[in-house]
């Protein structure tokens, strides 16, 4: 279990409810390795965004356990950073009182100086140092999504927590976005798990796809290496071979398999399947049926 | 032509106009007959009483305002010493007011527990007319001013109370989570996160609450008598002044229209938009 820096261990998410408990996912067991880039694919109401609270330690499971970095998750802490889905800026603060009041949470007693500095270079990172002193209401989506990125990385977290951060923004801010992301990441090398809705993105930004089946009782069907040469570039990353072969086994999961699975049992270690799509020449995408029987799918080993 | 600029200008054509009716219906009668002084005293020779032109208004509002705060005795006050008074009593009923509520409205705001355990004290003893209070504080305080005073607290403090609650519980998660995930204390959160974001909400219920004071004082001091710009109508009514009647309603207005400017001030600074 140690091997990974964050483990997902029989995690379980009940919400009680009068009539009958909702169930939102059971028995989850993911592991992320140091470093590592994780995206996270599923229908809407599948459970992603209670996952990431659990990881987040702002909720608590069921039952099982988030353990990082050999500590088990209790609670809220520096050491996960968390983009919301709707940004979450605090209105009454410039965007540069936004970014320091992570950094100042983060280092109590560095100087005013030391805090500005620091949270100015996250700023200009993300190409807001035109804007340092508008409160969010005077910007953009997608500007205001810049600013929690640039405090997230500014408190320089363990864990970074991104709950479809791009969800809102139109495709041409969301690419530049996008590439200010994988650049900081590159920069900082941290661990990031990131809740998304679209694949391309997510083949884009990520070392693996996590894909959910539908809820309730949604679980983590299948482990997907995005087995594609880094540093990736939007308008590049299409032409290679294999992009259409990782492509085209998400969006068939999403459209067919996530239902189809959907509810199914799952076994003792969650039923986590790890597929990397290149390797698999013969078996062609739109007829995965009998994936299941594929003798390339190994189990997870947790 | 701006909108303000007209706007300004139609104030100004209503003003004169209803100043100009105001005067024309009440012009003394013919000071041809000899008029007994019971007559003068009443406006005129006529049975009804008679409301003074606003040019006698104006005149006495020039006079008493340019001596302010003369002080000839108790029942001779300036008119500036009278609303001194009367301010000094709203303020420090009312910043003792915020001083409660706006703490306890945070702890009704952040616990549920407290909020349904409080609730049926602040119904029932909300709507209760804060003069009702008066001959309770007059007794358990023996004291006219301070019960004035006493008058004042409880009646802002519920505004205050209830919009600070209100502003707290229903501050957003989001940013309560992000005072979590960074590991904010208690007492951070509360004065980092939760009070910039319910400090418009917080205002507005102050803003009511001065509000209100102000109409209060007027009523209590007529009660309690003494000192105030309360007091000072009910005494000019019993003189007889008219003149100093109406120059004190409308003083009571400005006075009014200052205190409900300044918070609306301090309401812009703390105002956010989302
Ligand atoms: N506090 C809650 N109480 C009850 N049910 C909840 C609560 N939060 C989320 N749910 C339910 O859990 C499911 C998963 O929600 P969520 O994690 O937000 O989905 P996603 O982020 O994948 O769209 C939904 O069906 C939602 O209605
Ligand atoms: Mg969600």
């Amino acid at each position: 279990m140690s091997k990974y820096f964050l483990s997902m261990e029989g995690l379980t998410k009940i919400f009680p409810s009068k009539e009958e408990d909702m169930v939102v996912f059971e028995n989850i067991n993911i592991g992320l390795n140091k470093g590592e880039f994780v995206c996270i694919i599923g229908h809407s109401g599948c459970g992603k965004s209670t996952i990431m609270n659990v990881l987040a330690g702002l909720d608590s499971p069921t039952s099982g356990s988030v353990i990082m970095d050999g500590h088990e998750v209790s609670g809220p802490s520096l050491d996960r950073g968390v983009v919301f889905q709707n940004y979450s800026l605090l209105p009454w603060l410039t965007a540069m009182q936004n970014v320091s009041f992570g950094v100042k949470a983060r280092c109590p007693d560095w100087t005013r100086e030391q805090v500005i500095a620091h949270s100015r270079k996250y700023l200009e990172m993300v190409g807001l140092e035109e804007s340092l002193n508008k409160k969010p209401a005077q910007l953009s989506g997608g500007m205001r999504q810049r600013v929690s990125i640039a405090r997230a990385f500014a408190t320089n977290p363990k864990l970074l927590l991104l709950d479809e951060p791009f969800g809102a923004l139109d495709a041409l801010t969301r690419g530049i976005i996008q590439d200010e992301l994988i650049k900081i990441w590159g920069e900082t090398q941290q661990t990031v798990f990131m809740i998304t809705h679209d694949v391309d993105e997510a083949i884009l930004l990520a070392d693996r796809v996590l894909l959910m089946t539908n809820g309730p009782k949604a679980r983590v069907a299948e482990s997907v290496l995005i087995n594609l040469p880094r540093p990736r570039k939007r308008d590049t990353v299409i032409d290679d071979p294999n992009y259409y072969k990782i492509r085209n086994h998400l969006v068939h999961f999403l459209v067919k398999r996530s239902e189809e699975l959907s509810g199914s049992v799952s076994d003792e270690d969650g039923g986590t399947i790890v597929i990397d799509p290149t390797k698999d020449t013969s078996t062609k995408v739109e007829n995965t049926g009998e994936q299941d029987t594929n003798p390339q799918y190994e189990r997870v080993a947790l | 032509m701006s909108l303000n600029f007209r706007a300004g200008v139609l104030s100004l054509v209503i003003l004169f106009l209803l100043l100009g009716i105001w005067e024309a219906l009440n012009q003394p009668p013919d000071a041809s007959k000899a008029l007994s002084e019971f007559e003068l005293l009443m406006g005129g020779s006529d049975q009804e009483a008679r409301v003074p032109p606003p040019s006698s208004v104006l005149k006495h509002a020039y006079d008493e305002l340019s001596n302010p705060f003369y002080d000839a005795g108790p029942n001779d006050k300036g008119i500036g010493i009278q609303i001194a008074y009367s301010i000094y009593r709203v303020l420090l009923g009312y910043f003792a007011a915020a001083l409660i509520a706006i703490p306890l409205g945070f702890v009704i705001g952040m616990s549920p527990l407290m909020y349904r355990a409080l609730n049926p004290f602040i119904q029932v003893l909300r709507p209760i007319s804060p003069l009702a209070w008066m001959p309770l504080a007059l007794f358990i305080i023996k004291d006219s001013e301070q019960s004035a005073i006493f008058v004042i607290f409880i009646c802002s403090i519920w505004p205050m109370l209830i919009n600070t609650a209100f502003g707290v519980a229903s501050v957003r998660t989001d940013w309560v989570r992000v005072a979590q995930t960074h590991e904010l204390s208690q007492l951070k959160t509360a004065f980092q996160v939760i009070l910039p974001a319910a400090a418009p909400t917080i205002l507005t219920g102050m803003r009511i609450s001065i509000g209100i004071a102000w109409l209060v004082i007027v009523a209590a001091e007529m009660l309690v008598g003494g000192t105030g710009i309360g007091y000072y109508v009910w005494n000019e009514w019993n003189n007889l002044d008219l003149n100093s009647v109406i120059f004190s309603i409308l003083m009571i207005g400005v006075v009014g229209m200052i205190l409900d400017f300044a918070l609306g001030t301090v309401a812009k600074i703390v105002q956010y938009e989302e």
